[in-house]
């Protein structure tokens, strides 16, 4: 650019920057001070002291079976979402009947659903189907609502795929069969990489479900691990962010190594 | 414009072209099509958990339910008592508020940085990384820190008190909206800001180089050819925060519990209290409903005012 720097501009990013920065930085100090220091210096100050007490606690409380939980959870939610959604993605680009139209109107429908809506009648129909306080109970619904957003993602990726090289299969005389996993899959890579990271952030984030649908240690998921922690065990700060940051570094592993990918998996989360 | 989703303005010429073609060459349309068997698996298990429960909860919100047992029909007491509920409508009152400035806040604020970033400034690259570092972060993990950091006693306001007083931030109800507010300002703007910065960098030069020609200064272009071209991101943006406002729940569970007292209660609070503190489920469902209903009309509004396909170009030239 060969334009003037914008002052302005500039000087609001800065303002954003510490509205940002100073809150993580006050949790990363809090997490790798002991919990005298913390209380004594304040938040925002130095830290005197170096301990990694605060992740050990947080293990000790348990986190190490919710992280399992959570890990259980987004693997099963992904296993799901790749089973249903590239053949359903596959028929809504290619199959030309009605009742396919008809079920791609029902997932846009979908996409409207805010899961906050169904938690009741989803409390009603996992316990009367015996699944409550369950893991699968929370994997079911958890996964059903990665399904439209997932299939708007995927089905985008796949119209990118041209017309002649199914025709040229075609000719070849390839079953819809051989044409999707041949075609279709091989060339949707990206398109299937973002709707894993999707569910993926869908289910290790996942809050509500797990909430509603939950009560016992041994089926905690992290994030209510957290919640249950900070009512708990309010005012140990420290241990608390400690708890926080265990539970984000996934996240940040997959940003370091997959940024473009989970940057779309993120405008996904955004369009539900 | 690399990946795959982001170029979907062609994708959307290519869906078109073969639902043309059979009439020049039937032979090869024909051949390889998926019947919709393939879509089937995935109809069956979103309806059974996610069309069959919204079904219930309009049902159960003309029934009585305490959490045991079976429901029994009770018409349109629910409905009647919540019209009747003094919370009830504060709550609708307190979610439309912080809907609202949640829009106002986030919107300026977004484009602002949005565009920003669009730019290529050396800073840019290192400073957008911290930026987006909210977006890491889950709703529950945020309120979470939020929480934590505001504690009267062992946070932020106890060091600043030339600041914020007595330091007890959720004590009052104008603080208390002022936290809500602040922490989903903080968790979102960085997602609204990825969206301008999608379009602002989707604008083309040319407009700017004829700006210049025309001699027309920075703070016109930036109101003359950004804002008006930034236009359907703003509207995608926007329905999203009112849609992601009207559900808020995780930030008032874990920051407020709709304290003090009912101050804070929002009506996606206010219907989990109801149902799973309360036991009143079909109360609870009620304004479920109500929610459903309100979020549909407004994403209904997205598909007329703005279309889906301009909603995908949105995205363009995220990175």
């Amino acid at each position: 650019m060969r334009r003037r720097p914008n002052y302005l501009a500039g000087a609001g990013s800065l303002v954003w920057l510490v509205l940002v920065g100073l809150p993580l930085y006050v949790m990363l100090a809090a997490t790798l001070r002991t919990r005298q220091d913390y209380a004594q210096n304040g938040p925002v100050s130095l830290p005197d002291t170096f301990t990694l007490d605060n992740f050990t606690g947080a293990f000790d409380s348990g986190f190490g079976q919710y992280f399992f939980n959570t890990l259980v959870v987004t693997a099963c939610v992904i296993g799901i979402v790749l089973l249903l959604v590239p053949p359903l993605a596959y028929a809504i680009v290619r199959s030309r009947g009605r009742t396919t139209s008809a079920i791609f109107r029902l997932f846009l429908l979908g996409l409207a659903i805010p899961a906050q809506a169904v938690i009741v009648p989803m409390f009603y129909l996992i316990s009367a189907a015996g699944l409550y306080d369950n893991l699968v109970g929370v994997i079911l619904p958890t996964a059903a609502f990665c399904l439209p957003m997932s299939a708007l993602i995927l089905s985008g990726a796949m119209r990118d795929i041209s017309p002649e090289l199914y025709e040229a299969m075609a000719m070849d005389g390839a079953t819809p069969r051989r044409m999707f996993f041949q075609l279709v899959l091989p060339l949707s890579r990206g398109g299937l990489s973002t709707i894993v990271v999707f569910s993926a952030l869908q289910a290790w984030n996942g809050f509500l479900f797990p909430l509603v649908l939950t009560q016992s240690d041994a089926t905690k998921v992290v994030t209510l691990g957290l919640y249950d922690f900070q009512t708990e065990h309010g005012i140990d700060i420290p241990g608390l962010l400690g708890a926080v940051v265990l539970s984000m570094v996934p996240i940040l592993l997959v940003y370091l190594f997959a940024r473009r990918a989970l940057v779309q998996g993120l405008m996904g989360v955004g369009g539900k | 414009m690399t990946t795959k989703i982001t170029s979907a303005p062609p994708a959307a010429g290519l869906r078109k072209e073969p639902r043309r073609r059979p009439a020049a060459s039937p032979s090869v349309s024909t051949v390889g099509r998926p019947g919709f068997a393939w879509a089937l698996p995935a109809a069956v298990f979103f309806t059974l958990f996610a069309i069959v429960p919204l079904v219930m909860v309009a049902v159960l919100s003309f029934m009585s339910w305490n959490g045991l047992g079976s429901p029994q029909w009770v018409g349109t007491d629910n409905w009647s008592r919540l019209w009747d509920d003094p919370v009830m409508l504060k709550s609708v009152w307190l979610t439309l508020l912080l809907t609202a400035l949640g829009v106002v806040i986030q919107t300026p604020l977004s484009i602002l940085l949005g565009v920003w970033a669009a730019g290529y400034q050396r800073n840019r690259a290192v400073l957008s990384v911290i930026y987006f570092i909210p977006l890491l972060l889950s709703a529950t993990a945020v309120s979470v820190l939020w929480r934590a950091l505001l504690d009267p006693n062992f946070g932020i306001p106890a060091e600043a008190s030339w600041l914020f007083g007595d330091g007890n931030l959720f004590g009052e109800q104008a603080t208390a909206i002022g936290v809500l507010a602040f922490v989903s300002t903080w968790q979102f703007t960085p997602f609204h800001t990825l969206i301008y910065q999608g379009a602002a960098r989707s604008i083309p030069q040319v407009l700017y180089q004829a700006a210049e020609i025309d001699g027309a200064g920075r703070y016109r272009q930036f109101f003359h050819i950004t804002l008006p071209q930034l236009r359907n991101s703003m509207i995608t943006s926007m329905i999203l925060m009112i849609v992601g406002g009207l559900t808020t729940f995780e930030t008032v569970l874990i920051l407020t519990q709709g304290g003090p007292g009912t101050d804070t209660t929002i009506s996606a609070y206010y219907m989990y209290d109801k149902a799973f503190k309360g036991f009143d489920f079909g109360a609870g469902s009620a304004i479920a409903l109500a929610l459903v209903v309100a979020a549909t009309i407004i994403s209904l509004v997205v598909v007329k005012v703005s279309g889906y396909d301009k909603m995908r170009s949105s995205m363009e030239g995220v990175s």
